[in-house]
């Protein structure tokens, strides 16, 4: 299993038009003048749509059910950067370059410069199409559950789905009564291979859950009260009453961090190797595990911090509150990111997709939420539970999990990309204790659940990722490859100053900073040296270079540029009513167009 | 005799003043100033006349500078015809004298010598070469200007340039260890076998190994000699081709067109002897020939010329006769033939044609290195044998020279010239019928292909040709044709198909282009399905885009605000309600705190946000700057404060760029600049890019593995130039960019600036030797 090539999928999502939006102007806009375009436009658009075509699969039997389990590698979704292939500011411009308001180039860095723009061009279609091509590479589809017309699939319980898949896939369905150490809080590794759960009475276990092999099994002697997988699933941070403690997977307690302390939730940065935890003191801490260093202690302000998640598109921790609000926080920043008032009272749960597009949160006033987190953060569908709930996740495909009670329910959206519609749940399962813990297994159709009356491990066709990246995370990998694969992620490891709320932002200029080099180097120099020098009429001779013709002069050059610039822009503007034009005219493509490149 | 001129001249100039005198005393017509200035002239020779009375009478001389009709015999001058002398002036006396042939040669010398212009100073000189040199060396230079565009533009640059022949192995070797294994495979080597086709050697077939074997010494001489017969025969042909085409007698042409016309007719009754069908098929030609004849107007005496004739008819016996013959030929055309046969007719007028073209030459002896070329030879026996034996079954030659004979026994009422031609004709075909007949063979067959075809093409053109023209033209066709281009023609082909050959063995075999093949189906797939989606997406837009309608949402910030948190959501119809009986205590205790809270719960969470985002409002607003100079405009002291107007006027803040949270009523964004982060942003536009925009189109697209797949990560990654470990790079040459001259301009180069090579040369040499 394994080397293979991989495909990023999630750029293949052409981002919709942009220019449709138009923020109010503030100025009025000259018929020369480039339309200003608000720079949110292009992270609020609508979401991406599905490019997989919906199947109309054939009609089983009564309560037919498949589930389908991923053998070929594939990138998970959830680490990766969805990319967007086009910059909407670069389908503004015709000519490729974009010159910016004040610049003057040169005429021979310009050509040069169009060269390189055209390069990177190419380079990139060249990209995306090879991205495109080895698509093909990943076999293996999503598994889905039918219901016979007009049936509900909320009605199908797990004992039916058990009893419709294979063998293998039956096994992964089971319930493990602990009913003595009270609720549980469980954490799957990256590769989805291992659980590991903890007993609010000091029950600490991992276990290879697939074969159902036990790797330690101990107890603390000490409330727990959240458990989760380093990097790898040798080690495991367990947030004990007083203490966070590591342990490794033989049980052995390694560390003992007293500088976390009451920690509440542990969430783990895969990339940055960092362990964010949150405590009752109401401080976020960033633990570094590569080094063992703290990285960042931020205090929220805002009380017992008990709800927390992870954005897994860049990092971001989302925080909830009891005044309502989710606080994202980055480790380089000293206050929150963002805040956003979701409920009227306290935020019980925050869960954010894998593609970092949606964030749901429940509230004490018994509302779900999906919120958009493209930078609008305005809720995209909102429904009232009867008890509210108390844990929320998200799947790697997109499906959303709420624990309610004893009760978990699950909606399913209708695409890959699209949020959950919250109109009909896909799936509901009752268990024999109120949920604690709530986490679908990765690359599996899987759902954990830590209630009070043990582990249940739960049938969801559909909710993982069926194509696995063999190089990234491996169910399958062997301790050597393990330890490869941890040497490559540590050479990897991204530094935690990088978390910001946009991270194609680190992909630009740092324009403040540009312009501030600019300007001491003016002061430096006592001239601007890229600045173009205006035009100085030449002294004439017979009283021909009076003061009034030398204005006369300079007013006509003046003149003769602004004519260029507004010919220029003219034509632009036009090329681009022809290209608009010519799309409209053929929005249905042919059937040859396949064939043109 | 002194005195006695001295005398005429006094004499002379008494009568010269008598003369002058008289215009004064009558003022005729003479002008003042001439008058004048004549006078000044006569007074100045009379004082000179009077000076020379006294004693020595010395003549003086005229000056040479002045301009005077005179001719002296002691002094040159050029006056008065205002021509400057020229050296032939002085030369022509010397022509007619013999005697003077030195003073002649070196006058001559001395004409032809140019005058050495002065040289030019120093700066000049050096500048001029400067230029040329710049010139010369930018000329140079100016040839690698497309390479270096080149190497610029390259994605990639190999070190060293030399490109190393991959060593192929040859294809034996690497058939020896291959064996036939799938069934199309074994089946394509049974043929293979079956038709003694090479398997394992696969250059040379058993009968082309035997063909080698086979050829000794002796034949490949008499191989080669033959090949130099043919290229001796065909340039004698060409050249025989390029006079006829040269003549212009009508007389001549007549002649000839007549000989093969009756020759053509000659050879079809021939030919329908021997072969009945062809001849058949040769005669129905004939007969579209004659129906054309028929139809068309051309020797009817219609025309403008007949006309002319027919008035001059009455009075002019030619006149007359030119008629008569004009119908005659009409007749003549018009008339059905009896017997004609064309193929074996075309074979007398091929044979003849190269008989007519082969001149003397050829049948002389030529010297070889190793004796006479026994195909030039006249009458070899191995000659005949050779030709007896790649004979054509078809092709007889003895018949035609029978037919000539009977022709010419026929042809005796012809003009003479005609019969000297045939004469003349005769004598070479019998000389070198042997020797032609396996050269015209090919030769004829292309021809005859070559006609017929060119007959079909060419008989709507050619409705209403005579008959005897009609032969001419083919003859025509064949000599420029028929041999010439037979060569050329067959070129080409091998051209033609080594491309498909060449392409062949690249058709699928990379794993790109199945990949491609592959792809194909997937854009089936993906590609059609693809207005429903956006159908579907344009649909869904309107709900996932809560910031479409911000106009209005900005209006009531406030309310939407209230409205969002205090919105009525639908409830969720849940199969399984939680079953809350079975709850620890202390999750109801908990649940029992969130009750109240949830009790007390509201506005006041709103408000509570609303005064937090209106605070970090006003921390991120930029502060006021105080620009008011006290006691500037008005009275300033202690005690004193500016005036609020002034404060208002001077008060500056900058206004900063719109909060990014403006619009968004339950969201406070911070503004705050990531330092750390912005410490890894690039903050120095590289140098083509003018605008940070720019730049940053060119590094969107990620390079890493992680995004990408291999072979495009690969790709993005190549390193710009490549060179191998321990191998010299040398410096490019103008081989290996495939200039051939540039290696001598590459020495002009150094030439036009030795000093400085030198030196640098000697640098370097220094440097070596130190190391």
């Amino acid at each position: 299993v394994g080397e293979m090539e991989t495909a990023p999928k999630s750029g293949r999502d052409v981002p919709p038009k942009k220019d449709k939006l138009q923020t109010k102007r503030r100025k009025p806009r000259r018929y020369w003048e480039e339309e200003t375009v608000p720079t949110r436009d292009g992270a609020s658009a609508g979401p991406p749509c599905n490019k997989k075509n919906r199947e109309l699969r054939p009609q089983r039997r009564k309560n037919a059910h498949i589930l389908k389990k991923s053998r070929i590698s594939k990138k998970p979704q959830v680490p990766k950067k969805p990319r967007e292939w086009k910059n909407p500011e670069s389908q503004r411009s015709l000519s490729g370059v974009n010159p910016g308001p004040g610049s003057s180039p040169l005429p021979r860095s310009k050509a040069k410069t169009r060269s390189r723009l055209e390069v990177a061009e190419a380079e990139e279609e060249e990209t995306s199409i090879k991205a495109a091509r080895s698509e093909l590479l990943l076999a293996e589809e999503p598994g889905f559950l039918e219901g016979e017309d007009g049936e509900d699939t909320a009605k199908i319980c797990q004992a039916d789905i058990v009893e419709a898949v294979d063998i293998a896939s039956g096994a992964k369905h089971f319930d493990l009564n602990l009913r003595q150490f009270g609720p549980y809080r469980l954490n799957y590794s990256r590769t989805g291979r291992h659980l590991a759960f903890g007993g609010r009475r000091g029950h600490v276990a991992a276990l290879d859950w697939v074969t159902k092999k036990l790797m330690c099994e101990i107890n603390v002697m000490e409330a727990v009260r959240d458990i989760r997988f380093l990097h790898s699933e040798a080690l495991l941070a367990v947030a004990q009453n007083r203490w966070l403690h590591i342990y490794d997977n033989q049980g052995i307690e390694l560390h003992c961090i007293r500088r976390c302390d009451r920690v509440t939730r542990l969430e783990f940065l895969p990339f940055h190797f960092l362990l964010a935890t949150a405590s009752e003191t109401g401080f976020l801490t960033y633990l570094d595990v590569s080094v063992g260093k703290i990285v960042a202690a931020l205090n929220a302000r805002a009380g017992r911090l008990d709800v927390m998640s992870q954005n897994p598109y860049n990092a971001v921790i989302h925080l909830g509150h009891s005044n309502g609000t989710v606080s994202l926080w980055s480790p380089a920043m000293k206050e929150p990111l963002a805040k956003i008032l979701c409920h009227r009272g306290g935020v019980r749960a925050v869960a954010v997709d894998s593609t970092g597009t949606y964030m749901a949160t429940s509230g004490l006033d018994h509302q779900l939420k999906i919120f958009d987190l493209r930078g609008t953060y305005q809720p995209l569908s909102t429904r009232t539970l009867p008890h509210g709930a108390g844990h929320l996740a998200f799947s790697q495909r997109g499906l959303l999990v709420a624990g309610m009670g004893d009760v978990v329910n699950i909606w399913a959206g209708q695409g890959k990309a699209s949020p959950p519609s919250l109109e009909q749940p896909y799936l509901t399962h009752r268990l024999s204790g109120p949920v604690h813990g709530l986490q679908f297994c990765p690359f599996e159709d899987v759902l954990g659940v830590g209630h009070s009356g043990g582990i249940t491990s739960m049938l969801v066709p559909g909710a993982g990722e069926p194509n696995f990246d063999g190089l990234e995370s491996n169910p399958y990998r062997s301790r050597k490859q393990r330890q490869e694969w941890e040497v490559k992620a540590l050479l990897e490891k991204v530094p935690a100053e990088l978390i910001c709320l946009d991270p194609r932002a680190l992909a630009k200029v740092d324009v403040i900073s540009l312009e501030q080099g600019k300007k001491e180097r003016i002061e430096r120099l006592g001239y601007d040296p890229e600045a173009k020098a205006p035009f100085q009429p030449k002294p004439k001779q017979k009283g021909r270079s009076s003061t009034a013709s030398l204005v006369k002069r300079k007013r006509k050059v003046m003149d003769e540029e602004h004519r260029d610039k507004v010919r220029q822009s003219l034509q632009q503007q036009q090329q681009r009513h022809k290209e608009v034009k010519a799309k409209s005219t053929g929005a249905w493509p042919s059937a040859l167009d396949r064939f043109v490149r | 005799m002194n005195v006695n001129r001295v005398a005429e001249s006094l004499l002379a100039l008494s009568q010269q003043e008598e003369l002058v005198d008289l215009p004064k005393n009558c003022p005729l017509s003479e002008n003042e100033d001439e008058g004048d200035s004549d006078g000044e002239r006569k007074h100045q020779k009379l004082l000179e006349a009077i000076s020379s009375l006294d004693g020595k009478n010395r003549w003086k001389l005229a000056e040479r500078s002045e301009a005077s009709l005179k001719v002296s015999e002691f002094n040159v001058s050029s006056e008065g015809s205002g021509e400057k002398l020229v050296l032939a002036d002085l030369l022509e006396p010397v022509k007619t004298s013999s005697s003077l042939a030195t003073v002649k040669r070196q006058l001559n010398r001395v004409k032809s010598k140019k005058v050495v212009e002065l040289p030019l100073n120093k700066e000049k000189i050096e500048q001029i070469h400067r230029e040329v040199a710049f010139g010369k060396t930018s000329r140079v230079l100016s040839k690698w200007d497309p390479i270096v565009l080149k190497n610029q533009q390259a994605e990639q640059l190999a070190f060293p340039l030399g490109k190393e022949q991959p060593a192929i192995a040859p294809i034996e070797h690497a058939l020896s260890g291959w064996k036939a294994r799938t069934p199309l495979e074994q089946e394509i080597f049974n043929l293979l076998h079956k038709n003694k086709r090479p398997v394992t050697d696969p250059l040379l077939t058993p009968m082309e190994k035997a063909s080698l074997r086979a050829m000794s010494l002796e034949e490949a001489k008499m191989h080669r000699a033959e090949l130099q017969r043919a290229r001796a025969l065909q340039s004698y042909y060409e050249a025989k081709a390029r006079r006829e085409k040269k003549i212009k007698s009508k007389k001549y042409h007549k002649v000839v067109k007549k000989g093969k016309a009756r020759k053509a007719s000659k050879e079809l009754e021939q030919l329908q002897k021997v072969n009945p069908t062809v001849a058949l098929e040769e005669l129905e030609k004939f007969e579209n020939a004659r129906m054309m004849e028929r139809m068309s107007l051309k020797h009817q005496n219609s025309g403008k010329w007949a006309k002319s004739k027919a008035i001059m008819a009455k009075y002019d016996l030619e006149a007359r006769q030119a008629m008569q013959e004009q119908l005659a030929k009409n007749k003549e055309l018009t008339q059905k033939l009896q017997v004609a046969s064309e193929i074996e007719e075309e074979k007398g007028c091929t044979e003849e044609v190269e008989e007519l073209l082969v001149p003397h030459v050829v049948n002389e002896v030529q010297m070889n290195v190793d004796g006479p070329n026994p195909w030039m030879l006249r009458n070899c026996t191995s000659d005949i044998r050779e030709a007896a034996t790649q004979e054509d079954p078809e092709q007889l030659p003895e018949p035609a020279t029978h037919e000539v004979s009977e022709s010419e026994g026929e042809e005796r009422p012809v003009a003479e010239e005609e019969i000297l031609l045939r004469d003349f004709e005769e004598r070479r075909s019998l000389r070198k019928r042997s020797e032609l007949n396996q050269d015209a063979e090919p030769a004829g067959i292309q021809e005859r292909k070559d006609s017929s075809s060119q007959e079909v093409l060419s008989e709507l053109r050619a409705l209403s040709q005579k008959l005897k023209e009609n032969h001419q033209s083919r003859k025509q066709k064949a000599s420029s044709e028929g041999t010439v281009p037979q060569v050329q023609r067959e070129e080409p082909a091998p051209e033609e198909e080594a491309p498909l050959l060449l392409q062949r063995p690249e058709r699928v075999q990379t794993l790109e282009e199945l990949e491609e093949l592959g792809k194909e189906d997937c854009f089936q797939n993906k590609e059609l399905p693809r207005p429903v989606l956006e159908g579907q997406q344009s649909e869904r837009t309107p709900n996932n885009r809560p910031d479409a309608p911000k106009e209005k949402k900005e209006k009531e910030q406030l309310i939407d605000l209230q409205n969002l948190l205090t919105t009525q959501s639908p409830s969720v119809r849940s199969l399984a309600v939680p079953t809350t009986i079975e709850e620890l205590e202390e999750d109801e205790e908990r649940d029992q705190r969130q009750m109240i809270k949830e009790a007390f719960a509201g506005d006041d969470v709103i408000r509570n946000f609303l005064k937090e985002k209106r605070e970090a409002v006003e921390a991120s607003k930029p502060k006021d700057v105080d620009l008011t100079l006290p006691g500037w405009g008005e009275w300033g002291g202690v005690g004193l404060k500016p005036s609020t107007k002034k404060r208002r006027q001077f008060l500056k803040a900058p206004e900063g760029p719109p909060r990014k949270d403006k619009n968004l009523p339950n969201v406070i964004i911070s503004e705050k600049r990531n330092i750390h982060a912005a410490a890894h942003q690039v903050q120095v536009l590289p140098y083509p890019f003018t605008h940070h925009r720019q730049f940053e189109r060119t590094i969107q697209t990620p390079v890493g593995s992680t995004w990408n797949t291999q072979r495009a990560f690969q790709k993005l990654t190549t390193p710009k130039v490549v060179t191998k470990p321990g191998h010299i790079i040398k410096p490019i040459k103008a081989e290996d960019v495939g200039h051939q001259s540039s290696s001598r301009s590459d020495l002009s180069v150094i030439q036009w600036n030795p000093k400085r090579i030198t030196t640098r040369h000697n640098k370097e040499l220094k440097k070596n030797s130190v190391g």
